[in-house]
């Protein structure tokens, strides 16, 4: 059987381990435009199988070791780019310190694919109908940069810049997401709409809100599958800082999302179909958030 | 540094060595880096059992342990492999770690064409190791991404409930 004739089969290309960051971006330089990291492939290899992309240079990051782990550093838990979708369900420094992610995790695709997916991997590629990405902006997170010039640290709500687009330079590598540490007087609350479980959502939504005593004193609220990005709804957002959580609140809130989404239109979901959808979302993980989630 | 060697993008299809243990034997072939891990199991390793279907992720058909762990063996290039311990069903099948799965599926027609059956056992094996007792939704949700066109999932979702009870039981699935 010739390969070139099957269907669904990846051009040629040359294939590199790094075994650390300074390799990695070293074999990127130096293939330009045409190589690409690969973590845990989930997203990339299918693209390579339909030939959407066709790289000269496949370079591997799994076995880079700074690249892993999980670890609380000052206020932040720095969790490894290389950490996998599964890791966010097992690993009991995620469920105390980044419960949202937690409870993110089990709606990310199916089981043995979050076996191989990575968190940077994810991060990097932002799909806007994806978990991760989303929950990134809602935890004010901060995104490791390793380039040639350097490491940086970029929050999450400078990092999303379009369909697709983030604030990574080609050849540099997310090497870490830096979350600030959950706090006894923080709630979190998430839940998604899709056809079928494990399938991309038609509309998500995961929060992260400060309360003192039953007023919300800071809250931040991102939704995805809304929009060209993960996006927060600032608007809404508004209406709650300074209250408590009633029925008149969440109503307020609802309504806001009129001027804080514009969803572009989709065979699959009409915009007001997929605002109507963000709403009743939003009413319901907010109760949640209000019963302390 | 041991690093990148550009004569390396020189020769994008030339095969190179990968070794790894398949099914408890340590193995070494030859593959273009472009070779999926489902295809070098089928082709070069003539183990069929791992069938490839959709090849993009969606039917679970092509289902593997990859140390350990349930993975697509489409979404993945067996380059990246080299190193790893694989068990495909065969591996499975022959330790006998899922005889007690293969009788209770086969009793309760959990199969037709069997085409889902190799990746409907891998991700059921794991499932039945994570969760002792899962609920019949938590089957139902463990299943999601493995598609079935025989059989309507009920005698699979029903074969893993079974086995899930006699294991905590103690015996063998009746
Ligand atoms: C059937 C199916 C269903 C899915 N369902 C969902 C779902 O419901 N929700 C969801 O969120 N995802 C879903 N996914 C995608 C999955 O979560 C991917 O694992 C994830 O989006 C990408 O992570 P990865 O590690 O596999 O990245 P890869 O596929 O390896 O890479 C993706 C892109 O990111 C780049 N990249 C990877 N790591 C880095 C890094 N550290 N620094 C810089 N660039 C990097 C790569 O070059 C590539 O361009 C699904 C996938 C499949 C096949
Ligand atoms: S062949 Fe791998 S998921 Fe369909
Ligand atoms: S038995 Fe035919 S696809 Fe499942």
């Amino acid at each position: 059987m010739d390969i070139e004739e099957t269907a669904v089969k990846a051009r040629a290309f040359s294939y590199f381990r790094a075994a650390t960051i300074d390799q990695a971006l070293d074999a990127h330089a130096r293939a330009g435009d045409d190589a690409r990291f690969i973590a845990g492939g989930q997203s990339l290899v299918p693209a390579l199988s339909l030939r959407l992309q066709a790289p000269r240079l496949l370079i591997d990051i799994t076995h880079i070791d700074e690249m892993r782990g999980i670890r609380r550093e000052g206020g932040y838990l720095r969790i490894g780019a290389l950490t996998r979708h599964c890791e966010m369900l097992s690993e009991p420094l995620i469920a105390e310190f980044a419960p949202l992610l937690h409870a993110a995790a089990p709606f990310v695709a199916h089981r043995a694919i979050r076996n191989r997916g990575t968190f940077g991997g994810s991060v990097a590629l932002a799909d806007p109908a994806s978990e991760f990405p989303a929950m990134t902006l809602a935890l004010d997170a901060e995104i490791e940069i390793a380039g040639a010039t350097g490491t940086r640290r970029v929050k999450a709500d400078d990092f999303f810049l379009d369909l697709f687009e983030t604030a990574l330079q080609p050849g540099e590598l997310i090497t870490a997401i830096y979350i600030p540490l959950f706090k006894a007087d923080q709630r979190f609350a998430f839940d998604e709409l899709a056809r079928r479980r494990g399938d991309y959502a038609l509309v998500g939504c995961g929060m992260l809100a400060t309360f003192a005593g039953e007023r919300i004193d800071d809250i931040r609220i991102s939704f995805f599958s809304v929009s060209n990005t993960p996006t927060r709804v600032r608007g809404a957002e508004a209406t709650l800082i300074g209250s408590s959580l009633d029925a008149e609140r969440i109503a307020a809130a609802q309504a806001a999302l009129e001027g804080d989404l514009a969803p572009p239109d989709s065979d699959e979901v009409s915009p007001a179909m997929r605002l109507h959808l963000a709403r009743v979302l939003l009413g319901r993980v907010l109760g949640r958030l209000g019963e302390g989630a | 540094m041991s690093g990148f060697d550009e004569t390396l993008l020189d020769d994008a299809d030339e095969t190179v060595r990968v070794r790894f243990i398949v099914n408890g034997r340590k193995v070494a072939c030859e593959v273009a880096p472009r070779e999926t891990l489902v295809d070098c199991l089928r082709n070069t390793l003539e183990l069929t059992g791992t069938h490839a279907g959709c090849e993009m992720g969606a039917c679970g058909a092509c289902l593997v342990q990859l140390d350990g762990r349930a993975v697509h063996s489409c979404l993945m290039f067996a380059v990246q492999a080299d190193g790893a311990a694989i068990n495909t069903i065969e591996g499975l099948t022959e330790s006998g770690v899922i005889a007690d799965l293969q009788a209770e599926f086969h009793r309760r027609n959990a199969l037709q064409c069997g085409f889902c059956t190799p990746g409907m056992l891998v991700n059921a094996h794991e499932l039945l190791l994570q969760v002792a007792q899962p609920s019949r939704e938590e089957i139902r949700d463990a299943l999601s991404g493995n598609y079935c066109r025989c059989t309507g999932y009920e005698a699979i979702v029903d074969a893993i409930d079974a086995v899930a009870k006699a294991r905590s039981e103690g015996g063998g699935a009746t």
